[in-house]
């Protein structure tokens, strides 16, 4: 099997997940534009759409993975979720809106049954209010951006475990 | 048990938002309803008033699984209207981009949705946990296809780099290279998954289908070919409107697409292979004898080892054609808009994808029409439900579901491109 093993116990990467056409969906590859050129240069930032096996392929051999996610939980917008999902599976209903019924919780969970979930693995969901075509971020999705664009910063460079929840 | 009903509500592992219901009557199917439910997007409205040009990129949004197909149709019915033909390694290259997509969806489509069905698995995630080497190397096999698309369209998933007359820019042979050698690895995985997914035991279960799909004198099709049907039909693209109709349905954000004064009909790889073993590499045909298929295939369950060998045959296509490549002088050949209607239509991982447009004097889309595979075997999947469903009646209403389910993603039904599927309802009435 055709593999990449340079590196890939320093390996860290940001993953922004979303369609940036769709409004505060964009927000996760909003996170990574925002982080281009601010942090160490072998840190990797990858936009993608959010398609399942593509981010189980990213995450293999990492040692460290930041994943941003825009969410439909039911909280107010621009709130800012926290999952370490080293410990435990993402609740699949806030991130509902892969177009192929296969996004990030399956991801997720189908590397960690490969044994390929990285031994640091943290998720960010940012509430979103308004998925419309072509729409911009909503104000609240964007200071949300902004802020943990500001927290991963800090965060991808240090071994430090996070609180569990901000709000923007 | 005089009357019931099998509900699924919400149809999971297919591409998109469906329901389905099975109405049995006095220990007979009485009715099987696909319901798709996805809005519809309106693409071909979108598409007005758009440069010819846009076409290729505005297709390629109409689905992230087989966004080639959508470009390829789109660029052939393009040229039709405007005399153009794209020939030599610009052909090739189409040909090895529609690869790309073969093994990338169909890979998809075997190990993460299709067979969790035979393993008696809830989905991919669980058959990962007793099976990791097995799914790791669909992984492996699918981001082969996926290095084909990143290389030729540009990027992995709707790709940026078909444009009609050919493409945006052509790739030098020693970027291939690294291509051939992931492609070698790709060829002896799909190898293996073709004898893999024959081990699993199949229902006995066939159906006399119309098969209809493109038939071209030397090759597997892809990008060209006459449409075939197993009933004798034999006509060109732009006859595909005097031979198909589709006509709505209350149940259905998608068409239903038949054969004019005919029946449903089905389009896809059991039809592709069925009309075209002969066109497979020796490799691909030795494969497919070993894994128990003869030169037609009746049987939808055994779908998955038709698609096991459509992807072997599109690896070893892409190393042969990656081989023979000549570096282009130019990477799309000149094109000059004129008014006309053109038709296109290409083999989608699912199916026949016809197109037509009718364009302005200056390339203005004046009218656009797509028919994806999926719109166009809503009726058999229906069909097969009705046919197969009753000989299992006796089954607990969670197995009964099952199957009904896998009965519908033996087709790997994509809503999301008909419109997006699947909720099932069991209506037993006791």
């Amino acid at each position: 099997m055709p593999d990449s093993m340079t590196n890939q116990r320093r390996r860290r990467i940001v993953l922004g997940i979303g369609n940036s056409e769709r409004g505060d969906d964009a927000a996760g590859r909003a996170v990574v534009r925002l982080l281009r050129g601010t942090l160490p240069h072998d840190v990797e930032l990858v936009e993608q759409d959010g398609e399942a096996t593509a981010l189980v392929a990213h995450l293999e051999g990492a040692a460290a993975a930041f994943v941003v996610d825009a969410c439909a939980a039911g909280a107010s917008p621009g709130t800012v979720q926290r999952f370490d999902v080293r410990n435990s599976a993402l609740p699949h209903a806030a991130f509902g809106l892969s177009t192929h019924g296969f996004g990030l919780a399956e991801a997720i969970e189908l590397a960690r049954a490969l044994g390929q979930l990285p031994p640091r693995c943290v998720v960010y969901a940012i509430e979103g209010i308004s998925f419309e075509a072509g729409a911009p971020l909503s104000p609240a999705v964007a200071a949300a951006v902004a802020a943990v664009a500001a927290r991963l910063r800090t965060e991808v460079t240090s071994n430090e475990v996070a609180g569990e929840q901000l709000h923007a | 048990m005089a009357h019931k009903t099998i509900k699924v509500d919400y149809l999971t592992r297919v591409e998109g938002e469906g329901a389905l219901k099975v109405v049995v009557r006095d220990g007979a199917v009485e009715s099987a309803e696909l319901k798709i439910f996805e809005p519809p997007r309106f693409f071909e409205a979108l598409l007005r008033g758009r440069a010819y040009s846009e076409a290729p990129d505005i297709t390629a949004r109409i689905c992230g699984i087989c966004p080639v197909a959508y470009q390829m149709s789109a660029v052939h019915a393009i040229e039709n209207a405007l005399g153009v033909s794209v020939t030599g390694p610009l052909r090739d290259l189409r040909r090895l981009i529609y690869c790309g997509e073969w093994i990338e969806s169909h890979t998809l489509h075997i190990y993460m949705l299709h067979a969790p069905d035979f393993l008696g698995y809830e989905g991919a995630i669980e058959m990962a946990r007793d099976h990791p080497d097995i799914v790791r190397r669909g992984l492996a096999l699918k981001k082969a296809g996926n290095a084909i698309m990143s290389l030729l369209g540009g990027r992995e998933i709707h790709p940026i780099n078909v444009r009609v007359g050919g493409f945006y820019r052509a790739p030098q042979r020693r970027e291939l290279q690294p291509l051939a050698d992931q492609l070698a690895w790709a060829r002896d995985a799909a190898l293996e998954t073709v004898r893999w997914v024959a081990s699993f035991d199949f229902p006995d279960r066939e159906r006399g289908y119309e098969f209809v799909a493109l038939c071209h004198d030397r090759e597997y099709p892809f990008n060209e070919g006459r449409i075939v049907s197993s009933n004798g039909l034999n006509i060109g693209p732009a006859q595909y409107d005097d031979y198909f109709e589709e006509t709505q349905i209350d149940r259905s954000t998608a068409l239903h697409a038949h054969i004019r004064g005919g029946g449903p009909y089905l389009v896809g790889p059991l039809a592709r292979y069925s009309l075209n073993f002969d066109r497979l590499s020796p490799l691909a045909q030795a494969a497919a004898r070993d894994a128990g298929l003869g030169t037609t295939c009746l049987n939808p369950y055994r779908s998955i080892v038709v698609r096991a060998v459509e992807v072997l045959y599109a690896c070893d296509e892409a190393l042969r054609l990656i081989d023979a490549y000549e570096e282009p002088e130019q990477p799309a050949v000149a094109v000059q808009p004129r008014a006309g209607i053109g038709y296109g239509a290409t083999e989608a991982p699912r199916g026949l994808l016809y197109h037509r447009y009718r364009l302005e004097a200056d390339g203005t889309i004046a009218e656009a029409r797509i028919v994806p595979p999926t719109s166009q075997n809503q009726p058999s999947i229906e069909e097969d439900l009705r046919r197969f469903i009753g000989g299992w009646l006796d089954l607990p209403d969670e197995a009964l579901r099952h199957r009904c389910e896998q009965t519908v993603r033996n087709h790997d039904p994509c809503i999301s491109c008909a419109t997006h599927f699947l909720r099932l309802e069991v209506d037993r009435a006791r």
